[in-house]
């Protein structure tokens, strides 16, 4: 099967996502986003860090579809696109919850297991099969 | 019965995923439920509704192991396969793991560890580049399986959607 949830061109995108929320910086901006909207000077002041740079930084969130931009010229404010955010963590948080049902299957045998090695120890442990 | 650690994911850097996870079972019966065929198949089985069609394991250095699932609803199979590159039972297991249909070979090396009695396991896969890492990320995962993780989505929505006023 294909693997789900992504066709070609999504892949490269979601890369991107991943590849952007990597940075302590952009993770900020992404945060400070999470709260409404700002423009370029605004989101500078928190980080002492020049406006160029904060530009930078929001060109990579815009390239991974996680910030927009307004039209108005002059301004320009940044917005967080937080359906591609959400997609980006959705999948760590799934392929958490597959795992943690998986495991929890896992305890449930384990207890099997020590219960059935409990009860073998009594009689002579016989090998296994094939 | 007591209850197990909390199980932790993380994406680290660019190529690895790691897992920990604690059982309240000795590591020598962690290392069975994860190496023998008739075991794996009692509880490795992904996402509801998929189940194993082919469950190989060729236990040794160089050894090939290979899972095959089947969704009947979806009518999909899903396989899964590697070779094995490190065994130390029932402490250190390392295989090279590879989806059917998605380009790309990771390494997973399973740890497990025993104090008291409860065995601490911790799962770190390498895939060989970003993309890879990702996709394995996705990979298995439907859409209905995320069901209840739409809340931090419904969050990031609503505080998104705050009045722009721009044009």
């Amino acid at each position: 099967m294909k693997p789900s949830g992504y066709a070609v061109g999504d892949t490269d995108l979601l890369d991107a996502t991943f590849a952007a929320l990597a940075d302590p910086t952009r993770r900020a901006i992404v945060a400070r986003l999470a709260l409404g909207e700002a423009t370029v000077t605004e989101l500078a002041e928190p980080f002492a860090m020049s406006q160029p740079a904060i530009s930078k930084h929001l060109k990579v969130l815009e390239k991974a579809g996680l910030v927009s931009r307004g039209r108005d010229a002059q301004k320009r404010p940044c917005r967080l696109e937080a359906k591609r955010l959400g997609q980006a963590t959705d999948w760590l948080e799934n392929y958490r919850k597959l795992w943690e049902a998986q495991f929890e299957r896992l305890d449930d045998l384990l207890e099997e297991m020590k219960a059935g090695e409990k009860a073998r120890t009594k009689r002579k442990r016989t090998p296994p099969k094939r | 019965m007591a209850k197990s650690g909390a199980l932790t994911v993380a994406a680290s850097g660019d190529r690895e995923i790691v897992m920990t996870r604690s059982f309240n079972a000795p590591r020598r019966l962690v290392w069975e439920a994860y190496t023998k065929p008739e075991l794996l198949k009692r509880w490795l089985l992904g996402p509801d509704g998929w189940y194993f069609i082919q469950c190989d394991v060729d236990l040794r250095i160089g050894g090939k192991y290979r899972y095959v699932w089947k969704n009947d609803e979806k009518n999909q199979t899903l396989g899964l396969g590697g070779e094995y590159r490190e065994i130390n039972a029932p402490a250190k297991l390392v295989c090279t793991e590879a989806f059917d249909d998605f380009p790309g070979e990771a390494v997973s090396t399973l740890e497990l560890a025993e104090h008291n009695g409860v065995t601490t396991l911790i799962n770190t896969v390498v895939s060989p580049s970003r993309e890879a890492r990702d996709g394995m990320l996705s990979t298995g995962m439907e859409k209905g399986v995320g069901r209840s993780y739409d809340r931090l989505d419904d969050v990031l929505t609503s505080m998104a959607s705050q009045p722009a006023g721009v044009a």
